[in-house]
């Protein structure tokens, strides 16, 4: 017999992968508004952010609804309380992403300051370990999601060898200095993203498997 | 092998219970049933209905034995003793029992209370007792200007409670709960539950209820129960949160079948 109440977590759940979709769409276009001088994809990023915000509180909604109504237990309360907090990552994913566009916005008034190398790979990281979240959520694989945290540390060597390389230009040449530090906004931006993608791999562990993994070093019971 | 990973044999135990089988003549209700209910702790019993928690929980005084043509085989240990080898009128008084409709005595509200007293011999301030329990059951400021009503004239949650007070006035160390609250609405239901907190600090409670919920908020410790087995026991959060086992998952999450 299926209930009601599967069908609205299915719901939710299609609903969750529509915003992740949008926040995946919307860091695509403002990293290639940066790398292939394409401003009208940052425009199109500001102007979709609303979709997002409007996607989260509508998600959140969906959730407490739930929580209050049908009062879940075991996987289905895990299940819950993962979308809740994946939806904060994805809004924050989102905003990251309007980040970029501001700043491709700025980086785009000034001429390119070097061949973009590390940058592209560093954006394909950050977007496919957000995929691979919300995929690992689809699939309910823990598999995917671990691998997802360890690619955590390549973005973080990745922002650190970026960071070094755009000093570098800015001490040998002044005139470099405001297009560098955009672009070392952006590093940080994606950065950041991984993060989230990273703490989303860490809900689905939780609902999945009913492991909290964040903060190994603590002492849990 | 079932399933009994938990942490309440890690507290002190107000009653061990060891490979517990149980017949209603050839019919057998309880199999192989082992179960650690600590002191001053409540452990709840969930599962379907029929699945022997309420037989489990009569044979724990000796209730069963009422009935004819039942048999019960396994050790059930009160404070380390052997509940089968003693005077089952001296364990009921240690082990008393609240059943899902309230079945006052038809006698006042302070008879309720001071009969199990008088019987028991007891010789000392007996207006003081009563006061003293139906403070504990929460029940005194409603009732103490009607001690002399009849216990008819309360209501259901009222007479539930006096039920308690009547089982706290002979020191009864372990409650045994069998669905208390079902015929009660949400507030007087809030109002057992309150009281069954309160009185963790002197009693042990073991309660079987149809309503997770209720398991879920009022308990230490829950214990699930499927045709006759016990196949998941363990802290109450971590059971309705994180279960071992698919069918207490699939119970729970309301998915069973």
């Amino acid at each position: 017999m299926e209930r009601h109440f599967e069908h609205d977590l299915e719901e939710l759940k299609q609903r969750l992968l529509w915003m992740g979709s949008l926040a995946e769409r919307a860091v695509h276009q403002a990293v290639h508004a940066v790398l292939d001088a394409e401003e009208h994809l940052a425009e199109t990023v500001l102007s979709e952010e609303d979709a997002i915000n409007e996607m989260q509180i509508e998600i959140d909604e969906r959730v407490q609804r739930l929580l209050a109504l049908q009062q879940p237990m075991a996987a289905d309360l895990r299940f819950l309380l993962a979308v809740s907090r994946i939806n904060g990552d994805l809004e924050r994913i989102g905003d990251q992403a309007v980040n970029i566009a501001q700043s491709a916005m700025r980086v785009l008034r000034h001429p390119q300051v070097k061949p973009y190398v590390d940058l592209p790979r560093m954006s394909e990281l950050a977007e496919g370990m957000v995929r691979d979240s919300l995929n690992s959520l689809v699939r309910a694989d823990l598999d995917l999601a671990q691998s997802v945290l360890q690619r955590d540390d390549q973005v973080d060597r990745l922002r650190d060898q970026l960071f070094r390389e755009l000093l570098t230009y800015m001490m040998e040449n002044s005139a470099v200095v405001f297009a560098a530090f955009e672009l070392i906004l952006v590093a940080k931006n994606l950065e950041r993203i991984g993060d989230h993608a990273t703490n989303i791999a860490e809900d689905v562990i939780y609902f999945v498997a009913g492991r909290d993994v964040r903060h190994p070093a603590l002492d849990r019971r | 092998m079932e399933k009994t990973k938990t942490h309440a044999s890690q507290h002190p135990l107000r009653l061990k219970i060891s490979n517990l089988n149980f017949f209603y003549g050839p019919k057998q209700a309880v199999f192989g049933l082992s179960l650690d209910i600590p002191i001053n702790r409540i452990t709840a019993l969930i599962g379907p209905s029929g699945c022997g928690k309420s037989t489990f929980l009569r044979t724990l005084n000796r209730m069963n034995e009422t009935i004819r043509h039942t048999r019960v085989e396994g050790e059930v240990l009160l404070d380390g003793q052997d509940i089968h080898a003693m005077d089952v009128v001296g364990l009921r008084r240690r082990v008393g029992m609240v059943f899902q409709r309230p079945n006052p005595f038809p006698k006042s509200i302070y008879d309720n209370v001071a009969y199990g007293l008088r019987i028991n011999g007891f010789s000392g301030r007996l207006d003081d007792l009563v006061e003293h329990s139906l403070r504990r059951a929460a029940l005194w400021e409603e009732v103490k200007d009607y001690l002399k009503k009849s216990a008819f004239a309360l209501s259901g949650g009222q007479q539930q409670r006096l039920c308690i007070a009547r089982a706290l006035a002979v020191d009864q160390e372990v409650l045994l709960l069998d669905e208390p609250c079902s015929a009660l609405d949400p507030v007087t239901t809030a109002k057992i539950e309150e009281l069954m907190f309160q009185l963790k600090d002197s009693c042990t409670m073991a309660i079987v209820t149809h309503n997770m919920q209720q398991a879920a908020r009022a308990s230490d410790f829950t214990a699930f129960m499927l045709d006759g087995k016990l196949i998941e026991h363990s802290e109450t959060p971590k059971l309705f949160t994180t279960p071992s086992d698919p069918r207490t998952e699939a119970y729970i999450t309301g998915r069973f079948g």
